[in-house]
């Protein structure tokens, strides 16, 4: 085979290669979304964080503006703290409660920061004072059944009639 | 071998064999890296062993990872459908032709199709007796014909199990989005929140290049040990094929189990 052709052929192939692997990289993966980004690291301290994992999106009104780095216990107060890395370009009021959600039903769970009113912004290394944990499904379904079975005696009549009004706390 | 032998003498001939196999294929390969300095002088050798393995490997590798693609595409949305979840169709095509059946299956196809082809030619070639001609005309037939085949393949399969991803990917998006009509949007936004480029794209590439060492070592040798007889070259072969196969599997359990551990 003739040199020319042959250089052709396996330049051609080489840069098929190259773009999978970007294309792999970028369009397949989240290269763009991770690596260019600057970042600001906040705590905050969860007394249960349910199925929270490391690389957990946090959301803002829905909106991605960062991501779990961290999840460790703290022996001192016996609860989960949570280290999150926000992007640069949200700043949130230092008064910003978390909270941990769930999308869907039985979705993956992920940290919701709702904004506060505080003028002054949370910077590098700030607490986040106010979090509400994960909501246990288990301990749900138990808070329900003992407000049920405490009001199970009077509201019996009741009860036959409108099946819900057992479960008003 | 002599005919009166015991049994447990048996077993211990053929395990000093085969470590001694072993050790003589690793020696080889030795040899192949410490006189590749050549073959990268006169890169001209090495494109053409591309062209020999990469390029005319390709129409297999596109149209096998297309199909791959589309049926994991088929069969993903059947088992999603019953959990409601046919939106994530996206992350199960991408992690598991990136992770997995990307470095996997184009190894397979890359050791059925090239490793064949270079153990076939090397041995024809001792068969021949053309490398010992070379080495007559003071050629190094290790620098001269195996170094440049080896780094051929090493190269070549990397690039290869890249295409067959992103085939793949392509495959299962024609499938679920093209044909069932899974939402365009949800399709690559979950794809691209699952997938992580080091946790994934990259393991899979370390991969795949791990994979490219491990067949065309194999290819070589077995080319360079091959009987010089028509029955050694068959051998040969088929000892590559089946060889190259095994370690492809073995080795994507090991790597999976190291890589993916804490996942």
């Amino acid at each position: 085979m003739e040199r020319a052709t042959l250089d052709f052929w396996v330049g051609l192939f080489v840069v098929a290669g190259l773009a999978a692997l970007f294309a792999l990289a970028l369009k397949v993966g989240n290269m763009n979304s991770l690596a260019t980004t600057q970042s600001y690291t906040v705590q905050a301290e969860f007394s249960n964080i349910g199925g929270l994992k490391v690389k957990a999106p946090i959301k803002s009104a829905g909106v991605v503006v960062g991501r779990v780095s961290d999840i460790r216990f703290d022996n001192q107060t016996f609860e989960a703290v949570v280290t999150m890395k926000l992007d640069k370009r949200y700043t949130f009021p230092k008064d910003t409660s978390a909270a941990i959600m769930t999308s869907g039903l039985l979705g993956e769970q992920y940290l919701g920061l709702d904004a506060g009113g505080d003028p002054k912004d949370l910077v590098d290394g700030d607490k986040i004072k106010l979090t509400q944990s994960a909501i246990v499904l288990e301990n749900l379904i138990s808070q329900f059944l003992y407000s049920k079975a405490s009001d199970a005696p009077k509201a019996d009549a009741a009860h036959v009639a409108t099946p819900n009004s057992g479960a008003q706390p | 071998m002599q005919p009166k032998k015991n049994i447990i003498s048996r077993i211990g001939h053929s395990v000093i064999d085969s470590i001694w196999m072993t050790g003589v294929a690793t020696r080889f390969l030795v040899q192949v890296l410490w006189r590749s300095g050549t073959s990268w002088l006169r890169f001209q050798l090495i494109i053409k062993e591309i062209y020999a393995s990469g390029v005319l490997s390709l129409v297999i590798i596109v149209v096998s990872g297309l199909f791959v693609g589309m049926v994991l595409g088929l069969q993903g949305y059947q088992t999603l459908q019953t959990y409601g979840s046919e939106q994530s169709l996206g992350v199960l095509v991408a992690l598991s032709l990136v992770r997995e059946l990307g470095p996997v299956v184009a190894g397979l196809l890359f050791a059925s199709r090239a490793g064949s082809a270079i153990t076939a030619e090397i041995g024809l070639m001792k068969t021949t007796e053309q490398l010992k001609a070379m080495e007559m005309m003071a050629v190094d037939p290790i620098a001269r014909i195996v170094a440049p085949r080896f780094w051929g393949g090493v190269i070549s399969m990397p690039l290869l199990a890249a295409i067959f991803s992103i085939v793949g990917v392509f495959g299962g998006y024609l499938v679920g989005v093209v044909l069932i009509g899974i939402d365009e949007g949800a399709f690559w936004s979950q794809m691209q929140a699952a997938v992580d480029v080091r946790e994934d794209v990259i393991n899979g590439v370390i991969k795949s290049v791990i994979f490219g060492f491990a067949i065309t070592s194999i290819a070589v040798f077995e080319g360079f040990d091959a009987k010089p007889t028509a029955e050694g070259i068959s051998r040969a072969t088929t000892r590559t094929v089946v060889t190259s196969s095994l370690a492809i599997l073995a080795l994507d359990f090991i790597l999976t189990a190291f890589m993916f551990r804490g996942i």
